[in-house]
């Protein structure tokens, strides 16, 4: 699998179909990036589990957080990793005890070691992009920031049923 | 339209940017003459005003229509994001507005148009930006005019009044090594001819109102977004690398990745001076765009013809365009701009200033006027009017001699341009 770059398909593929996330270094703080893609996700109908030890028992929009992975007692989806690339190795293994399905590293995030292990275990891997970018551009949000989403479409963005600039992936039952 | 297959230059010329209307199906891109947008309830809002969702609040800040025009840009310069505004000259403020804090300097390459001079002597000075000059034909003077002080270059792809082609690589260089973010000014090229980010550049500017609107009808001006300049490890552009004071401490280059300078120009600077784009006019613009591969090819073509058929004039003295093989930047030319040349260039008449206004006064096809980018073939006697204020001196070191000419060549039958030449040439 070549990780310098993901076809459309492969990513809106992953979004459409696995609908939770555990994310990996979600912070409390509402300046923070984790914060922001933890917000927008929910929106998009995503459920949104954060971990971090340092918030433990605390909640973060509305969300209880666990301490870590092992902890989280439904099922999880995604692996969505806000850590450096030298943590997204051990992560990852806690993410195939799991049993999720993907692991995602946010941008600036790269590490092959781990990818190839999760790709042997059956898992999909996404390195270096953000969730919510990506549903962003492929939804057509992104563009009303006058962002290029790198893709061209004949066919209408759809709307979300709930809200007027509200596009989605797929009808989401939110 | 799957990735792996990349669409070709001419396709998002017409389609990046742009899908089927949503409530409506309508396939070209409405016109949203709208100041406002309602919100969902109060805490849609909120996430709008903090940036937290994608959206449209208000058009002073972004407009539907503006933002295919915006996405459009983008994808045919290469770049991660655009900024459409009311002007080239607005697009040219909020980029430094931006970058620049009372006190820093920018290099500045003396062959620009001379709207940007202006700009840059006069109002940029009044904000404390100072400009450092040096020549676009010798990147060594870019470094020369290096301080610690810097913090952009700043120059043209092709420079205005044309005939000189910039070698992008070579300034990109000393900006990269100075670790200072190179802006180009791509009006004359328009990416069709030239790729900035190809050859190094880290943010593109345009005015609209000229080769990529293309019909002469709307002012409009751009900011497109290279991606390509770390915020983060530089540390010198606190506004994108710092807590956001406007933004309840987001760090703009930390939250939106390699598209923050567009976001942050958007969210502040556009914000709070406001020359936003009319939607009608992005509406008009874009649909320029649509053919803009058709246009510049013809304009490129017209214009060599043109130039060619004046280097046989017996009245004219001297022509000065890089398609021409004896130019001295038609080596440059073939490198940067290997379609073509651009459409604006200047000649020198023999019969010098009074022969310049006989000129343009006995033209019958050519508009006489202050533009360049038009359908129709301009032309302008800089001399007795733009370039009348300066001192002899000034007018020569500005490229604007008494004796100098300079066409936008349009669009028409380039027999009908040729002749119109040739009769007005008989009155000098």
């Amino acid at each position: 699998m070549n990780h310098d770059s993901y076809s459309d398909a492969y990513i809106r593929g992953i979004l459409v179909t696995h609908r939770s996330i555990a994310m990996v270094g979600a912070s409390a703080n509402p300046s923070r990036p984790s914060y922001y893609a933890m917000k927008y996700l929910k929106t998009k109908g995503f459920r949104v589990i954060p971990v971090n030890p340092g918030q433990a028992g605390k909640d973060i929009l509305g969300e209880k957080v666990y301490a870590s992975l092992a902890d989280i007692a439904e099922p999880v989806d995604i692996v969505d990793i806000f850590r450096n690339s030298e943590a997204a190795l051990p992560i990852t293994h806690e993410a195939i005890g799991l049993g999720a399905k993907v692991v995602w590293m946010q941008i600036g995030v790269r590490n092959d070691e781990a990818a190839k292990l999760a790709e042997q275990a059956g898992l999909k891997v996404v390195m270096n992009r953000c969730p919510k970018i990506e549903y962003g551009r492929l939804s057509g949000e992104l563009g009303w920031a006058g962002v290029n989403s790198r893709r061209i479409s004949n066919k209408r963005p759809i709307l979300g049923t709930k809200g007027l600039q509200h596009r989605v992936l797929r009808e989401a039952s939110d | 339209m799957s990735t792996e297959r990349k669409p070709g230059f001419n396709t998002l010329a017409i389609h990046a940017g742009a899908q089927p209307d949503p409530a409506t199906g309508a396939r070209a891109t409405p016109i949203y003459q709208t100041t406002s947008f309602v919100f969902d309830d109060v805490e849609h809002a909120a996430a709008l005003f903090n940036l937290e969702v994608f959206g449209n609040i208000y058009t002073r800040i972004g407009n539907p229509t503006q933002s295919v025009l915006e996405e459009r840009l983008a994808a045919l310069e290469g770049g991660t994001a655009g900024l459409a505004v009311a002007s080239g000259h607005a697009a040219q403020a909020l980029v430094f507005h931006t970058l620049l804090d009372p006190g820093d300097e920018f290099v500045a390459a003396r062959q620009l148009y001379g709207g940007s001079v202006n700009q840059f002597t006069h109002s940029f000075k009044k904000c404390g930006w100072e400009v450092r000059w040096a020549d676009t034909t010798d990147a060594e003077s870019f470094r020369a005019a290096l301080t610690p002080k810097t913090k952009a270059i700043f120059i043209e792809s092709i420079a205005n009044p044309g005939g000189i082609i910039t070698d992008i690589a070579a300034v990109s260089k000393v900006a990269k090594e100075a670790g200072v973010p190179l802006i180009v000014d791509n009006t004359l090229a328009t990416p069709y001819l030239t790729r900035p980010i190809e050859h190094g550049a880290d943010i593109i500017v345009h005015s609209l109102t000229k080769f990529l609107g293309g019909h002469g009808n709307s002012i409009g001006g751009a900011i497109v977004d290279c991606g390509t300049f770390d915020w983060l490890k530089s540390g010198r552009y606190p506004t994108l690398s710092s807590p956001s004071p406007s933004y309840h401490g987001i760090t703009f280059a930390e939250t939106f990745g390699n598209f923050a300078f567009a976001i942050a120009a958007r969210a502040l600077s556009l914000r709070d001076f406001g020359p936003a784009i009319s939607p009608f006019n992005a509406f008009l613009i874009l649909t320029g765009i649509e053919t803009l591969p058709l246009r510049m090819q013809r304009h490129c073509d017209n214009t060599l013809a043109t130039a060619e058929w004046l280097t046989r004039h017996p009245k004219i003295a001297w022509v000065n365009y890089a398609g021409l093989p004896g130019n001295k930047f038609h080596a440059l030319a073939k490198r940067y701009c290997p379609n073509g040349a651009g459409a604006v260039f200047t000649f020198g008449l023999k019969g010098g200033y009074d022969a310049g206004i006989a000129l343009v006064s006995n033209v019958k096809l050519f508009s006489h006027l202050a533009n360049i980018g038009d359908t129709r073939s301009l032309i302008i006697h800089p001399a007795s009017t733009t370039h009348r204020q300066l001192t002899d001196e000034q007018r020569t070191r500005a490229g604007a001699g008494d004796e100098v000419v300079r066409l936008s060549v349009g669009l028409e039958n380039i027999d009908d341009i040729i002749a119109d030449l040739d009769q007005a040439l008989t009155t000098v």
